[in-house]
């Protein structure tokens, strides 16, 4: 097929039964295949940590979609991963309401401990930041989300032990 | 007349949204909701017309509570009704809540998912519509979860699916959880989020109402606005009206973020002056802030300063003061924090989530963070203030395809007007007045 030479790509990646069977149950509630476009990059992503070239050309060629337009939807949300990310993604809000409470200084104690910068991963591959406007608990700011939790009102002197107990979670 | 304005205060509740937020840690849960009179609203539309159900939505009032507060009963007559209307027809909650400094949705979606889902019920039924959306941001994992349960423990109820209690009416609900960007909040972006395409607003007309999601009749209102409809249906639209304490009807949750005593939210009668809940509810500055200003509806709004705290918040009302309602969602600016680094921290914010179709967003609004960071860092001049006038102007309404650059400019414009000597002070000194100085942070693209 055409279709493999718009991503050049050596990898070649099947999609699991476990993945097809997840994308088949999106499909019957969609009238077209590209309404489940997003949530599959998502289920994709859920499985293997990032969606690489070589998965996103599997998955355009399951859904029978243009491997460009699934490039350009994969492009456009920030929370579809096209690099791969560390074990634990950080995302710490930089909305204005945390900032005015001190945000900016959590970020930069981050970026400081973590030794990268936003968008990084560190050299272990644990810690991936990914700073996320407004998380929406402006009361309790400054706030992050990781491993799908959310952490308020956070004092920097803090961090240390929320980072590792994040990690000690991933782990077990 | 003592009990009998007491036993009517029972009847009629005077905070509605939140009459279902109890201590209990399962108050979210479909028994409990029926408990205390949950579905009784979609049940009492039930035993009316559709057209009988539109028209008191529309003699309530009740204005969109996203943002732009249309009226929701007009927005709802414009979609194609009778035999040969197009079906599937399409509601959407749009539960995409991103607005800088907005955190009110997230509390009704965790606390009363069941309050959304009879919403849209009403709506369904109203509108003779066939699938319901809601499109939840995809960071609020609890509200999520609380969603499905409750959307199955619906179609467990026949709350959902088809003949709804006997009603002969078949109605279905998806959530879609979003892959992130602010954009999506814009009611077309939404849709083509939905379509599983880039999230870019689309040409109106067609407006949705008439050709949406797929090329079908779609409406797409805020979480908070389809929690009002049941308690409309349940009392009446004359209670509802009755319910402001200005022009507008019903309540809202407003909330106050920023150095307040208690930052918080509080559900309270349309036109409540400014004053009051910034006072009152919030407790007024912590020790040793002082208020400088504040954005009366989330990041998109105009600045608005002490002297306009008599204002209530009513749409017009905050309109006439150059500023907007927004999602009700204060965010108090204290003379401590420097305003240019606030006005630098929401036009980054604007500018990284600019779709990228329209010049005056795309171009217009990183030129305007480049600037703004220029005179944050003691490098700016005088002429940029004037470019960034100018900015503001390009991105007025009418120049841009949707609302996103407009509101991204709100903040500046004001900030311009009200604190102009903060940013010629920082030009003169060539440094930032304020302690705390910005650090350019480097960011992943």
């Amino acid at each position: 097929m055409t279709l493999a030479n718009e991503i050049p790509t050596n990898e070649t990646v099947e999609l699991s039964d476990v993945e097809k069977a997840q994308i088949d149950t999106l499909l019957l509630k969609t009238p077209y295949a590209s309404g489940a476009s997003i949530d599959a990059l998502k289920i994709i992503q859920n499985h293997r940590g990032w969606v690489s070239d070589a998965s996103l050309l599997a998955l355009a060629l399951y859904l029978n979609l243009p491997l460009a337009d699934l490039d350009s939807v994969a492009t456009f949300y920030n929370l579809i991963f096209r690099q791969p990310v560390g074990k634990v993604v950080l995302h710490p809000c930089d909305g204005i309401s945390c900032d005015l409470m001190g945000g900016q200084k959590i970020r930069q104690c981050l970026n400081k401990q973590l030794k990268i910068s936003n968008g990084q991963t560190t050299d272990d591959n644990q810690f991936t930041l990914i700073p996320l406007p407004c998380l929406g608990a402006c009361d309790k700011a400054p706030v992050m989300i990781a491993n799908e939790t959310l952490f308020e009102l956070i004092q920097a002197e803090n961090l240390p032990l929320i980072l590792n107990n994040l990690i000690e979670e991933k782990s077990t | 007349m003592n009990t009998e304005q007491s036993s009517e205060q029972s009847t009629y509740p005077s905070k509605p949204l939140t009459r279902f937020i109890t201590d209990k840690a399962n108050c979210w849960q479909l028994k409990e909701y029926q408990d205390l009179g949950g579905y009784d609203g979609f049940k009492r539309a039930l035993t009316v017309s559709r057209a009988a159900v539109l028209d008191e939505i529309k003699a309530s009032n009740l204005r969109g509570r996203g943002g732009a507060g249309f009226p929701t009963g007009l927005k709802w007559s414009f979609v194609p009704q009778g035999d040969d209307a197009p079906h599937p027809k399409y509601l959407i909650v749009n539960a995409d809540e991103m607005e800088p400094g907005a955190f009110k949705d997230r509390l009704l979606l965790e606390k009363t998912p069941h309050q959304i889902i009879e919403g849209l019920l009403i709506g369904g039924y109203t509108l003779d519509a066939d699938i319901g959306y809601i499109f939840i941001r995809g960071d609020y994992y609890s509200a999520i979860q609380h969603i499905e349960i409750a959307l199955q423990e619906c179609y467990d109820n026949n709350l959902l699916g088809k003949d709804i209690l006997g009603s002969g009416f078949n109605f279905e609900i998806h959530i879609h959880t979003s892959a992130g960007r602010y954009i999506c909040g814009e009611e077309t972006a939404l849709i083509n989020a939905l379509e599983g395409k880039r999230a870019i607003p689309r040409a109106k007309p067609p407006f949705p109402q008439v050709a949406g999601l797929w090329g079908k009749p779609t409406i797409v209102n805020n979480v908070e606005t389809f929690c009002n409809l049941p308690h409309i249906l349940n009392f009446g639209a004359d209670w509802f009206k009755s319910l402001g304490r200005f022009k507008d009807a019903g309540t809202k949750i407003f909330g106050v973020s920023g150095r307040v005593k208690n930052p918080g939210l509080w559900e309270l009668p349309m036109g409540t002056p400014i004053g009051e809940i910034i006072e009152h509810y919030a407790g007024g500055m912590s020790d040793g802030y002082k208020l400088k200003g504040y954005l009366p509806g989330g990041g998109s709004t105009d600045f608005l300063l002490a002297k306009h705290f008599d204002t209530p918040m009513d749409y017009d009302e905050i309109g006439k003061q150059r500023s907007r309602m927004g999602t009700g969602t204060i965010i108090v600016l204290d003379d401590k924090y420097c305003p240019v680094a606030m006005v630098l921290n929401l036009v980054k914010f604007f500018a990284q989530e600019s779709c990228g179709w329209c010049t005056p967003c795309r171009d217009g609004l990183p030129w305007a963070a480049v600037l703004l960071e220029k005179i944050e860092q003691g490098k700016g001049e005088l002429a940029d203030i004037k470019q960034l006038e100018d900015l503001c102007k390009f991105a007025a309404p009418g120049n841009t395809f949707c609302a996103l650059a407009p509101g991204a400019v709100e903040p500046l414009q004001s900030a311009l007007n009200y604190f102009r000597d903060d940013f010629e002070k920082h030009i003169t000194q060539k440094s930032c007045p304020y302690c705390e100085p910005i650090h350019s942070e480097t960011t992943h693209d």
